[in-house]
C-alpha cells in the first residue's frame, strides 16, 4: 500500500508587502493591510507592523498564524531582557535575536517574511532585512513580501545605494528627507497595488525619530 | 496515517495524524450591530456528500460574554467546546470578580489551533468567536491552521466567498437587530442556494451586554420558480 500524503498544508500565504527605508536620523516602516488566502479578501484592516522595542519596529508579511507567533515570542524576549537588563534592546541587539529566533525553527520555519526598522545606538537609521529562516543583513532601505519583486528594482532606482564593496564603507544610508522618504514609500505602494492582487486597500506608514514614533495611513486601491 | 510502515517490526507507539474530516458542518457567518453580535449557522452536518444529521447546534454561548460558532469537523468542535468549558469553569473557580472576555477567548482559540497545527494533527475546524464585554464588541475568527483575524463580519467555509461581498456591499455601522436579521437571512439563503452542504433550518445566535440567546430553529423561504429553471433547455436546441 502507497503511504498517504497529508492533504492539508501547515503552510499559507496570506500576502502583503513590507517595506522599511533608512535616513540619516529616521526611519521609515511601511505595510499593506490586505490580509488574504487563495483568491478571497479575509480582511482589508489587519496591521503587519509591531513594534519590538522603542527603537525598533518589525514589518513581517506571509503566514500570518506564523507571524503573530514570531511576533509573540519577540515581544516576550524583550520582555525579559528588561527585567534583566533595566533598559530597552537596542535595534542592533533585536535584529541578532530575530534571526537566531528564525533559525531555532529551521527545520519547520516560521514562513515569515520580516524587515525590521529602527535607529540603532548613534541614533542612525538602520533596516535589517531577513529571509524566512534568519539569514540577516543591514541595509539602507528593503521590502519583502508579495510586492517585493515590484518594489525593491523602484527602491533601486530610486535611492542609488553605493556598493557595499567600497573601501571606505560608504554609509548605505539614504539623504532624503523624512517626507520625501514618506513620499517615496507612497509612490511604492500606490505602484504595487497596481500589478499586485495580494497588495492593496491601505497602506499603514510607521516613522521613528529622536521624537519617537508617529503613524499614519493612506488609502490603496481595493480591487 | 501512521508514521510506521508496514515492514517496522518495532513497537507500538506510532503516532497518528489527522488527514481528513469525516463529520462536518458548513458555513458560519457574523456580523456586529448595534447592541452586539449575529451569529447564523444552519444545524446540518455531512458525512462526505450525505446529509447525515440535521440538529447540530454549531453555535453555542461561552461564559458570559462569548459565542462560538464552528464549521468543519464536529467531533474537534465538541472537543473545543469541552476545552472552553474548562476553560471557563477555571476561570469561574477564582471567583475574583473577572470574567475572560471574547478577545481573551479569540487568544485561547488561536493558540490552541495553532500548537495543534505545529504537532501536524490540527483540530479541523474554522471558528467564529463573538462577544460584547463592557460595552465593547468584538467579532473573530480562527482557522484551523492557526490564521486569525478580527473584522466587522466574518465567514467561514463557502460563506466567505458567497456571503462575504453581500455583507461588504450591505454591511454598515449599527444595525438595529431587525435589519441584521434580515441581512443574515439574505446570505443564508443564498448559501442555501449555492452550497450543497447546506440545509434549510438554520438558527441564529445573538449576544449583547445583557446575555446570549440562541433562536429556535427555523426555515427559510425559497423560491424556485424561476423562468429559467422551468424550461431549462429552451434556449439551446440542438445542444444537449
Amino acid at each position: 500500500m502507497t503511504k498517504q500524503q497529508a492533504n492539508w498544508s501547515p503552510y499559507d500565504n496570506n500576502g502583503g508587502t513590507c517595506v522599511a527605508i533608512a535616513g540619516a536620523d529616521y526611519c521609515v516602516i511601511a505595510a499593506d493591510t490586505r490580509m488574504s488566502t487563495g483568491y478571497s479578501i479575509l480582511t482589508r484592516d489587519y496591521s503587519k507592523i509591531c513594534k519590538l522595542a522603542d527603537k525598533c519596529v518589525m514589518a513581517s508579511s506571509g503566514f500570518q498564524a506564523d507571524v503573530k507567533a514570531l511576533q509573540k515570542v519577540l515581544s516576550a524576549r524583550h520582555l525579559i531582557y528588561q527585567h534583566q537588563h533595566n533598559k530597552q534592546m537596542s535595534c542592533p541587539a533585536m535584529g541578532q535575536l530575530l534571526s537566531n529566533t528564525l533559525y531555532y525553527k529551521r527545520f519547520f520555519p516560521y514562513y515569515s517574511f520580516n524587515v525590521l526598522g529602527g535607529l540603532d545606538n548613534e541614533g542612525k537609521g538602520c533596516v535589517y532585512t531577513y529571509d524566512a529562516v534568519g539569514s540577516y543583513e543591514r541595509v539602507g532601505y528593503s521590502s519583502q513580501g508579495s510586492g517585493a519583486t515590484l518594489i525593491t528594482p523602484f527602491l533601486d532606482n530610486q535611492l542609488k545605494s553605493p556598493s557595499p564593496l567600497l573601501l571606505p564603507a560608504k554609509d548605505a544610508v539614504t539623504p532624503l528627507s523624512e517626507t520625501e522618504a514618506i513620499d517615496l514609500v507612497k509612490t511604492c505602494f500606490a505602484s504595487a497595488t497596481e500589478r499586485d492582487i495580494y497588495t492593496g486597500d491601505k497602506l499603514e506608514i510607521v516613522v521613528l525619530n529622536a521624537d519617537g514614533i508617529c503613524r499614519e495611513y493612506m488609502e490603496l486601491r481595493k480591487d | 496515517m501512521k508514521l510506521l510502515d508496514s515492514t517496522d517490526s518495532g513497537n507500538s507507539s506510532s503516532i497518528e495524524r489527522t488527514q481528513y474530516p469525516y463529520v462536518t458542518g458548513t458555513s458560519v457567518i457574523g456580523i456586529k450591530y448595534k447592541d452586539g453580535i449575529l451569529m447564523a449557522a444552519d444545524m446540518g452536518a455531512s458525512y462526505g456528500s450525505t446529509l447525515r444529521y440535521k440538529s447540530v447546534e454549531r453555535v453555542k454561548p461561552v461564559g458570559k460574554h462569548s459565542l462560538i460558532g464552528a464549521s468543519g469537523e464536529i467531533s474537534d468542535f465538541q472537543e473545543i467546546l469541552r476545552s472552553l468549558d474548562e476553560l471557563i469553569l477555571y476561570d469561574n473557580m477564582w471567583d475574583d470578580g473577572n470574567s475572560l472576555g471574547p478577545k481573551e477567548v479569540h487568544n485561547y482559540l488561536t493558540r490552541m489551533m495553532y500548537n495543534r497545527r505545529n504537532k501536524f494533527d490540527p483540530l479541523w475546524n474554522s471558528l467564529v468567536l463573538g462577544g460584547v464585554k463592557n460595552g465593547q464588541k468584538y467579532l473573530g475568527m480562527v482557522s484551523m491552521i492557526g490564521v486569525h483575524f478580527e473584522d466587522n463580519h466574518v465567514a467561514t467555509g463557502f460563506g466567505n466567498h458567497l456571503a462575504r461581498p453581500i455583507l461588504r456591499d450591505e454591511w454598515h455601522e449599527n444595525l438595529t437587530f431587525e435589519d441584521g436579521v434580515k441581512l443574515l437571512e439574505k446570505c443564508m439563503r443564498v448559501l442555501l442556494y449555492r452550497d450543497r452542504s447546506a440545509v434549510n433550518k438554520l438558527q441564529i445566535a445573538k449576544i449583547t451586554e445583557e446575555g446570549v440567546t440562541v433562536s429556535q430553529p427555523y426555515a427559510l423561504k425559497t423560491f424556485w420558480n424561476f423562468n429559467a429553471f422551468q424550461n431549462p433547455t429552451v434556449g439551446a436546441e440542438g445542444s444537449w
